[in-house]
């Protein structure tokens, strides 16, 4: 089947019914995205797709409808997307974990909500766990990314 | 010798003793140096620490497990200091697991003595316990031990470093050794000529160093002491593949375990004729192992693994222990009614005569209790396993790879040094990355799955229930008061379980076991209060549910009961919780220069208006001195946690910028556990699977946070798990001054509503 992968189209002999995440790990070797939980409980798998963040982990691959954005994609032309390097300057990371689902969540709340509210951060974030405890730095990051990033940014897909 | 060994484990350690002495006793030579062995043409290397390449470029070797807690940073940053370069003209990696990155700090202080104890006694089993580690070449991270290990060996290692190289290229380039300069892959002198560390590497290393070199004044510092950048940013933010999940090998194969879960219960009868049918399934492998018994899955993909496990039709064993969390908590409340005698670590004045003739009016009693806790990292537990003509490769998060490589040795009946453990970043470790189980499995895998290397990689339910638990524990405390409020008597008697003889159990089973344990009482016994009749007494609780290192071990919960407790006490002598510790305290100054620094920046005297409250504790651990303030405020949709202020007296803060994040880290993980996390066993299982039921806090509950940090303790201390302790008591004090419900059971989310 095909899947479009960052921009790349990828042609995949895989079950329909497996879940995006290992389809995108274990057979198209795209590993940005993590494993957490398999139950969309904890975001580590988050890709965007529409505009949408998307926990990965459980969407069947044959039930993709749209191209898929993961970390791995971020970075264009060698330039870091402004999420990430909010995330640079705040020293966000830990274990680092969950940080590529973080920012998945991050880029999807952005393209949706350019300058979100503590509240709207809190609503679109909450299904992201660290278990690091990097939550403040997170919300700081995403100001920051917000207040760089151009006022309208199309959604890359 | 042996005997000598074993002696100086009693004292120094317990049961771990014996246990690492037979895996690892290598004898008194020093280590050897194990870069040597892996050196590329043109490559050079002056110790354990350093390797130059043939382009020039320093690589400084971390050998402990980058959890998060910033060690590829500051360890790296104590050998670039030395060198006198950047940390961005050095590469970090991890290295291979060896002896020469023994770990001695960890065990310093493992003897029955609080930290601020200079006794001679107690300083000689300091010294015995740390050179244990060495011996036994353990190289562990754990114990929040990483800077204090590291800071005198690895700036030394960078000032032998810095010497060989100047003198080297000195007699190359024909300069002064004072007009040399090491700048990125170069040495540059005052003329402005240059030299490769790539040509001048190898002739550096024939010179002898000597013995007596001097380390920077750390006035002279310019990287310790200030806020570096992290060097694993750019790869965290990147999603790189660092993480022992992500690790990919050529013709690899895929797998999960389904272990007993009950645990430590075998099988009665299996039926996996309809999982080895499923498509994508290779094989499926029956494994009888000293951490569980159960069966291991390998396939072409993780998810036909992940399917194919569920499919296999087993009936387990009973479980080694009563069925239900009653009834375990049964056996820990009556260990407390028992009388049994436990073993009392601190025990000064009389404690029984200041109870015999207390009125009943001054004697305050209280009973306490605690769950098992998971450890829940974000990367469940995987590993990676190769074995191939008589060699065994594992890529594992984990954080104890010397003690991997002689287990797995062991497993795969070849000799240690034929297995190479290498050690990736792990999506956290909290502690459950010591264990050795993950790599027992993989590597029984590897025997079974035609000499293809397999990624075994654990479904996040089989990781929540089989966790080696942060043990329950009960305790039942009293104090005697005086009229004037003050403090005659505190007697704790806390019932738990060994740690370390259950992780000696699952790691070294053929070894004897015994000795009192430092991690009962740890949090309680060790405080720096003075009270003229004051006794702590551990009561071991034979109890087969595996536990473990989590986060800040015993003071987890001996900081809970200790601090809701004093907190009860000052309740009942009408005195300021903070006033009466910086009374109690006055023995130690630079505790009580951490509960006036609290106390000023949380406006501890201000009122708070209605519906708000705050909650205050204090506990000393790992060598740091730490108060925090929790605020709690009623909302509609629940008490919510608003703001935490912390004071941490760390000895000498060498990333201001780290220490501050991992206090900030360590609340948050104490937090969640107080908030609603708690492992509970039904039918023999543990009944949490996933994050569902049992979550951690999320960011709309996460509190503000105000960090200072103070270096006014003699020593360094540890940073990783100080957070924790008093977080979980402050928010349970300030519970009570919010809504005068005393909850002395964990989690709080059991008897209130949180947001």
């Amino acid at each position: 089947m095909k899947l479009v992968v960052n921009g790349e189209t990828l042609d995949l002999d895989v079950d329909p019914e497996m879940p995006l995440l290992w389809a995108l790990r274990d057979v198209a070797g795209v590993k940005g995205p993590k494993f957490g939980c398999g139950v969309a409980a904890c975001g580590a798998c988050t890709v965007v797709i529409d505009g949408m963040a998307v926990r990965s982990c459980s969407l069947p691959v044959g039930d993709v409808d749209g191209d898929v954005r993961t970390i791995d994609g971020l970075v264009r032309d060698g330039r870091m997307h402004p999420v990430q390097k909010a995330w640079m300057d705040e020293q966000v990371p830990q274990c680092g974990y969950c940080q590529a689902g973080q920012i998945m969540s991050a880029v999807a709340l952005l393209e949706e909500i350019p300058h979100p509210s503590d509240a709207e951060i809190d609503d679109a974030m909450q299904g992201n766990l660290c278990r690091c405890g990097t939550y403040p730095r997170i919300r700081s990051a995403i100001k920051k990314a917000a207040a760089a990033m151009p006022v309208t940014l199309d959604a890359e897909t | 010798m042996g005997k000598i060994l074993r002696r100086t484990f009693l004292v120094g350690t317990g049961v771990i003793a014996g246990g690492l002495a037979v895996g690892f006793y290598t004898g008194f030579r020093p280590h050897e140096n194990p870069l040597e062995a892996g050196l590329a043409d043109g490559e050079s290397t002056f110790n354990p620490f350093v390797r130059i390449d043939a382009g020039g470029k320093i690589h400084v070797i971390v050998p402990r497990a980058e959890m998060g807690q910033g060690v590829t940073t500051t360890l790296a940053a104590l050998v670039a200091e030395e060198l006198g370069v950047g940390l961005s003209a050095v590469e970090v990696e991890h290295g291979p697991a060896a002896g020469a990155y023994y770990n001695s700090v960890m065990l310093e202080e493992s003897g029955p003595y609080p930290v601020f104890a200079k006794t001679l006694l107690a300083e000689t089993t300091r010294a015995l316990s740390g050179a244990t580690g060495r011996l036994l070449g353990l190289q562990v991270t754990g114990g929040s031990s990483s800077v204090r290990d590291a800071f005198e060996k690895m700036r030394h290692a960078g000032a032998v470093a810095r010497y060989l190289l100047l003198q080297a290229a000195s007699e190359e380039m024909g300069e002064a050794v004072p007009d040399l300069l090491i700048e990125g892959t170069e040495v540059v002198s005052a003329s402005g000529e240059r030299v490769s560390l790539g040509v001048i590497g190898p002739k550096a290393a024939l010179i002898k160093p000597p013995s007596d070199l001097a380390l920077k004044d750390p006035s002279e510092w310019t990287l310790l002491g200030k806020p570096q950048q992290r060097t694993d940013l750019l790869a965290k933010v990147t999603g790189a593949p660092i993480f022992g999940i992500d690790t990919d090998l050529p013709n690899m194969v895929y797998g999960t375990v389904r272990m007993s879960p009950r645990l430590g219960a075998g099988i009665r009868s299996f039926d996996m004729a309809a999982a080895e049918a499923m498509p994508g399934v290779i094989k499926i492998v029956r494994m009888d192992t000293q951490t569980g018994t159960g069966f291991g899955v390998i396939a072409e993909n993780t998810w036909a693994a992940f399917q194919a496990a569920r499919a296999i039709d087993v009936e387990w064993e009973d479980a080694p222990y009563p069925d239900d969390t009653n009834a375990i908590m049964e056996v820990f409340r009556g260990r407390l009614d028992s009388g049994a005698a436990g073993s009392s670590y601190r025990d000064d004045g009389d404690v029984e005569a200041a109870f015999a003739d207390a009125p009943a009016d001054l004697v305050l009693t209280a009973d306490y209790e605690v769950p098992y806790l998971a450890h829940a990292a974000m990367e469940p537990m995987n590993a990676t396993a190769w074995l191939r003509d008589g060699k065994l490769d594992i890529w594992a998060p984990n954080q104890a790879p010397t003690v991997i490589q002689t287990v797995c040795a062991g497993i795969a009946g070849i000799d240690a040094q034929d297995v190479a453990v290498n050690t990736t970043y792990l999506g956290g470790g909290f502690g459950r990355r010591g264990e050795v189980d993950f790599s027992i499995y993989a590597t029984l895998m590897a025997m079974n799955s035609d000499g293809r290397p397999v990624k075994v990689t654990w479904t996040r339910e089989e990781d929540t229930s089989h966790d080696t638990y942060r043990p329950a524990a009960a305790g039942r405390f009293r104090a005697r008061v005086d009229a004037d409020g003050a403090v005659e008597a505190l007697d704790m008697r806390i019932a738990t379980p060994s740690i370390i003889k259950s992780v000696g159990r699952r790691t070294f089973p053929s070894l004897p076991t015994g000795g009192p344990e430092r991690l009962l009482t740890e949090g309680a016994f060790d405080q720096p209060y003075t009270i003229p009749n004051y006794r702590v007494t551990g009561v071991e609780t034979e109890m087969p549910v595996p536990v473990g290192f989590w986060r800040s071990v015993g003071y987890s919960f001996n900081g809970y009961f200790h601090e809701s407790f004093l907190d009860e006490i000052a309740e009942k002598t009408g005195q300021d919780p903070i006033e009466m510790r910086i009374r109690l305290m006055s023995a130690h100054p630079e505790a009580v220069m951490v509960m006036k620094k609290l106390a000023q920046i949380s406006g501890w005297a201000r009122r708070l208006p209605d519906g708000r409250a705050k909650g205050v504790a204090f506990t000393l651990s790992f060598g740091s001195y730490v108060g925090e303030v929790v605020q709690v405020a009623q909302t509609p949709s629940g008490i919510r946690v608003e703001k935490v202020w912390a004071v941490a007296d760390v000895g000498r803060a060498l990333d201001p910028g780290i220490v501050k994040s991992q206090i900030e880290s360590g609340i948050v993980f104490g937090l969640s556990s107080a908030l609603g996390q708690e492992i509970t066993i039904s039918d023999g299982r543990v009944e949490q699977q996933n994050f569902y039921d049992y979550d951690a806090m999320r960011i709309h509950q996460c509190p503000e946070f105000e960090v200072v940090i103070l270096e006014n303790a003699e020593t360094i201390g540890g940073v990783g798990e100080i957070g924790t302790p008093p977080s979980i008591p402050a928010l349970a004090n300030a519970i009570y001054a919010l809504t005068g419900e005393r909850i002395r059971t964990m989690p709080l989310g059991n008897h209130i509503a949180f947001t």
